[in-house]
């Protein structure tokens, strides 16, 4: 199926994953390219519909934004937020390091 | 007492309310029916010590005539909702033992009416599946099965299989693409997808935000009515929440259907689809002409594009969603050499497959270049989805459709083959794109013996409808059959 | 998208090998909005609490929590868009930008990307040049756009882990877009300031540059003059005007080193290290950008009405360049020092209590001269703002009054001056006090000064016997007669005396 729809390759594969931040080994990268392929040739059909002057809907509702007064109505629940982490220190979370 | 456990919430409550019972009788029926089911795994987590003070703080109301609309009720709780201080999974290995220290609007809703919390329904993980076998907790089993073990449907498999089960008098769920009806259709439960926007996303773990939406999951139709009246509501905390008075949808159940126009939309067939599903629907069809509405046929164009769009919608949004969870704040961490590696093996690690694949085809539909054709087609495809509907509405008051082209399916079976498992959706997916209330109504039993649902769809905002026709179809169906108790 | 009609002066090109190079800087200013909570939750943004106690569940992304957009934050935007004669945008539209890193909770960050609020406009800059005097120069501004803050990453808390405080974290950011037409880092730095002075005047930011309130990404490339454009690279996060200026001449200086070595610019983002004076590479080489935007499906777009825009448009205060109008108008000062005294609103607020305060209003030139001249330049050595002068306007304003009323000289004043500005917030003496305490009232009683004088002359009587041929030799005498009188003696009065006696 991959051959006829050769959008997606173990390349680009690696790439999505790699974005996604999801570790592939190496040698699932050619099973996951032929599975991606096959949904899309699936999906392909919607290049059919006739879009043209079509909006595109971002919503199911159709509204404005509502909006709120700027008032402090929250944080101060530091125990709260840090409840779950994995790892805290001095009220930090605490994270492997980001810089090298 | 062990018929407690039988009846529906509408008797449960007016036995809770006239004192014939009391919250810990009811309650305690269904702890002994919950634990007599372990074989279901309906449940991820159960709070029963909590569930049993609950009860007992609902006695104390209403022995003084006090409570609210779901006093002393015992309820599951689908495990996408957060509830404070209890472990809320999703379904999923990633968030570990995520303790929100916070509870969704929707459960709290019911708590402020009064439920009795008996713990956290089984799910597929991040609510993404049609069959309940993605969750890192174990499959559910379906209550109904023949020679072998069936599944409940998905993704909100524990809510209906605990309704069906009598292990509770009624569930949350949530719907996405179809996840409270076609489970609701499997197990011969009732359940309504209300207007999105009706029930407020604020504390439950996101899938497809602009698709996803809460409701019941009950026995009956007034079951939902009641249900939905308390989660359902207007919360500033969630920017697309209806700011709209809610109708009284159980008053609405007995409307009747007189003068109703019921639209038959002649694309909702599929190749392959039982004869006994195309004959149901011709029955449903008959029934709610008897009970005195006027049948038009309708076309609703788009309807098998509306699939393949919501394959692009729903995981594009859910990559987005997914990537909180990365091990750095809350949920479990796989450590790994640096930064980077520790992201991509608690992610690889802590999702599950089917969970990874909507998360790398969400990612890829919206990457450079791709953007334009599939995301954006899908969004247009979503607006002519949703005029076919508006166009339908000239002419009719609701739909009548079946739920779902199969009856629940064995175990194993579909898990392995994504497209034909995303085809459980195909006429429950349409109502999400459009945003649109739609409900399942169990209406008959197949040939193997299995509940076969029949789908009302309404306009935005016209729940009331919906539950007219629903409720018409409900007592035209006479459905009353109950899977056999073998898992005692 | 962009291009670069305007060619730089000749006098700002850089010499080069084989020809001339001119730079060509747009920036990007990050200002945050002056709000009390978050753009999409109601936890507070003010500045240096304890880590992670300003951040509600909805800034630290907890699963199930949802934004709502805070109204404040849109109506700054659209105040700044006036500000900036822009077009203010009737539907904007709010998406994600997807990107992983351990300050950013979501996992993307709530940006405006296809519909900003703001869009095209532009302002008018004064850049400064060496003779103090600077032509005025027009740079369009391609947009302004609100954004959520991302948290806060420290590394020097611990030799191998990084850790987070959240309390930034969806901070409500405007970002100023320019279109890149500076040409000169004396430009850039005056758009800064530009920017800075408005959004100060409209009450939108605060502007404080180093909380970080106010910063700006500096996109840099340089060519040939007037020839095609070069790959540029964007320096994050300057957070001064002296930065801004440093890092540019160093970035230029780097790329057409790199260019006339027959090398090729690769567009990068990097870091302005002010300790060294150089820019570094930010980003490592095999981190893929695909921002993934799309329209997030938690908000709803934003519509604002006409009414609504004129609405704010009533309620404008008055800005930088109609100030500096009025003030040339009005005080009769020259444009320059009347620009450079209002492109900050406080300045322009001192100055005019300074001039129109009190009972006699003071010489407005003078108190001009004062402000831009003692008063910064004393602020400027000390590193402190104007806000926080130790001399507030009352007190300088006492001290002119002194020196107008010919109670002490000009050069007194500034000794004067000195011993306020030191003294400062501590004592809060006035100038009349000081002059009291030390004794330091200028002498006009003329029978005192002729003593003085007098005895002056007698002191240096061979010198006297000169001046008739050299009558330049007064000016001796005068200094001589200031400094037996400690400087007090009236130069005017010692001056008139002088001549009177020596027969002038
Ligand atoms: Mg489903
Ligand atoms: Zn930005």
């Amino acid at each position: 199926m991959s051959e006829d729809n050769s959008g997606v390759t173990a390349e680009t594969v690696k790439k999505i994953a790699r974005l996604s931040r999801l570790h592939v080994e190496p040698d699932r990268l050619e099973f996951l390219a032929d599975e991606m392929n096959g949904l899309l040739a699936w999906i392909e059909q919607l290049g059919e519909v006739d879009v043209t002057g079509v909006e595109p809907m971002t919503s199911a509702v159709e509204m404005a934004a509502p909006m709120r007064k700027d008032e402090i109505t929250d944080g101060g629940v530091r125990d709260k937020v840090l409840a779950n982490a994995p790892k805290t220190e001095a009220g930090y979370f605490v994270v492997p390091r980001s810089v090298e | 007492m062990s018929d407690l456990t039988k009846l529906s919430l509408e008797a449960a409550l007016a036995g809770l309310k006239a004192r014939e019972f009391s919250s810990v009788e009811i309650t305690k029926a269904h702890i002994d029916a919950c634990m007599d089911a372990a074989d279901l795994n309906a449940f991820v987590t159960t709070d029963f010590t909590n569930a049993m003070k609950s009860a007992e703080s609902s006695d104390a109301k209403l022995a003084k005539g006090e409570g609210g609309a779901l006093e002393g009720a015992p309820l599951g709780i689908k495990d996408l909702f957060c509830t404070e201080g209890v472990k809320t999974t999703a379904g999923s290995k990633i968030l570990g033992d995520f303790t929100p220290q916070y509870e969704s609007t929707v459960t709290a809703n019911m708590k402020a009416d009064g439920m009795v919390m008996l713990g956290k329904l089984n799910l597929d993980e991040f609510a993404m599946g049609s069959s309940n076998e993605t969750s890192y907790y174990g499959s559910v089993i379906n209550p109904w099965r023949k020679d072998e073990d069936l599944v409940p449907g998905g993704s909100s498999g524990g809510s209906a299989s605990a309704v069906a089960a009598n292990i509770c008098l009624g569930a949350t769920a949530t719907d996405t693409g179809g996840s409270i009806r076609q489970p609701a259709s499997f197990t011969g439960t009732t359940g309504i997808k209300p207007t999105y926007g009706r029930c407020s996303r604020w504390g439950v773990v996101a899938f497809a935000s602009s698709l996803d939406q809460a409701g019941p999951i009950t026995r009956t139709v007034k079951d939902s009515a009641i249900m939905l009246q308390s989660m359902a509501g207007y919360d500033a905390k969630d920017s697309t929440s209806i700011n709209k008075e809610l109708p009284d949808f159980a008053a609405a159940c007995d409307k009747g259907v007189k003068g109703m126009k019921i639209g038959i939309p002649k694309e909702y067939t599929m190749d392959g689809m039982p004869k006994e599903i195309e004959d149901l629907w011709q029955q449903g069809i008959k029934w709610l002409e008897e009970c005195g509405a006027e049948i038009v046929h309708v076309s609703l164009p788009h309807t098998k594009y509306a699939l393949p769009a919501y394959y692009i919608v729903a995981p594009a949004e859910a990559s987005s969603n997914l990537a909180r969870y990365d091990g750095m704040r809350y949920g479990e961490r796989v450590e790994g050499d640096n930064l980077y590696d520790t992201y991509e093996r608690t992610r690889a690690e802590g999702f599950g497959k089917e969970v990874r694949r909507r998360i790398m085809m969400g990612t890829y539909v919206l990457s450079a270049g791709y953007y334009d054709a599939y995301y954006l087609q899908a969004q247009k495809v979503r607006t002519k989805i949703a005029d076919d509907f508006k166009r339908a509405w000239e002419k009719c008051d609701a739909l009548l459709t079946p739920t779902c082209p199969s009856a629940a399916f064995a175990v194993g079976r579909e898990v392995n083959d994504p497209v034909t498992m995303y085809l459980n959706d195909i006429f429950t997916v349409t109502a999400n794109l459009a945003g649109l209330p739609a409900m399942s109504v169990p209406a008959a039993l197949d040939n193997n013996g299995l509940p076969l649902g029949l789908q009302i769809i309404g306009r935005a905002l016209d729940e009331e409808t919906v539950f007219a026709a629903s409720s018409a179809l409900e007592k035209c169906a006479e459905f009353t059959a109950k899977p056999e108790k073998w898992w005692v | 998208m962009f291009t670069a009609k305007r060619v730089a002066d000749k006098k700002d090109w850089l010499s080069g090998r084989d020809h001339d190079w001119e730079i060509i800087l747009g920036l990007e200013i990050h200002a945050q909005v002056a709000s009390n909570s978050k753009l999409f939750s109601g936890a507070a943004t003010e500045f240096g609490a304890e880590p992670n106690t300003q951040v509600s569940l909805v800034d630290a992304a907890m699963p199930g929590m949802l934004p709502v957009v805070n109204a404040f934050c849109i109506e700054q935007a659209v105040r700044t868009g006036l500000g900036l004669n822009a077009q203010i945008n009737l539907y904007s539209r709010f998406d994600r930008k997807n990107y992983f890193y351990p300050d950013l909770p979501q996992g993307y960050q709530i940006s405006q990307f296809e519909f900003p609020i703001v869009g095209e406009g532009e302002i008018e800059i004064t850049p400064e040049s060496k003779n103090g005097d600077g032509e005025p120069c027009i740079v369009g501004i391609e947009r302004l756009h609100l954004e959520q803050d991302a948290g806060k990453s420290i590394h020097d808390l611990s030799p191998d882990e990084t850790y987070v405080d959240l309390n930034r974290s969806g901070v409500c950011l405007m970002e100023i877009v320019s279109k890149p037409d500076m040409r000169t880092p004396e430009e850039a730095s005056a758009y800064v300031e530009k920017i800075r002075g408005i959004v100060r005047a409209l009450g939108t930011c605060d502007g404080d540059m180093e909380k970080g309130n106010l910063r700006a990404d500096v996109n840099v490339s340089v060519r040939k003059p007037g020839g095609e454009l070069g790959t540029r690279c964007e320096i994050k996060n300057v957070n001064s005007m002296r930065f801004i200026r440093q890092a540019i001449n160093y970035e230029a200086r780097r790329q057409i080193d790199i260019l006339e070595a027959g090398g090729e610019i690769h567009q990068e983002t990097r870091l302005f290290d002010n300790k060294k004076g150089e820019t570094r590479s930010m980003r490592s080489k095999e981190d893929a950008h695909d921002y993934r935007y799309f329209p997030d499906p938690d908000l709803l777009p934003i519509k604002i009405t006409d009414k609504y825009i004129d609405d704010i448009r009533a309620d404008m205060p008055e800005l930088p360049d109609a100030r500096a109008a009025r003030f040339v108008e009005q005080y009769g000062i020259p444009a320059y020092d009347a620009a450079i005294l209002t492109d900050d609103k406080a300045k322009g607020d001192f100055y005019e209590r300074l001039v129109s305060t009190g009972a006699k209003s003071r010489d407005a030139k003078i108190a001009a001269n004062w402000m831009m001249g003692d008063l910064f330049g004393a602020l400027n050595k000390a590193s402190i703002d104007l806000d926080d002068s130790p001399v507030n306007s009352d007190g300088l304003g006492g001290l002119l009054d002194l020196i107008g009323d010919k109670t002490i000289s000009g050069k007194i004043a500034k000794d004067v001056f000195e011993k306020m500005f030191e003294g400062g917030a501590k004592t809060k003496e006035s100038a009349g006090e000081i002059v009291e305490r030390d004794g330091l009232k200028q002498v006009t009683d003329t029978g005192a000064i002729e003593k003085m004088v007098q005895d002056v002359i007698d002191a240096n009587a061979d010198q006297a016997a000169k001046v008739a041929d050299n009558p330049r030799l007064i000016g001796f005498f005068v200094g001589q007669v200031m400094k037996a009188s400690g400087g007090k003696a009236n130069p005017q009065a010692v001056n008139e005396i002088l001549r009177k006696k020596l027969g002038l």
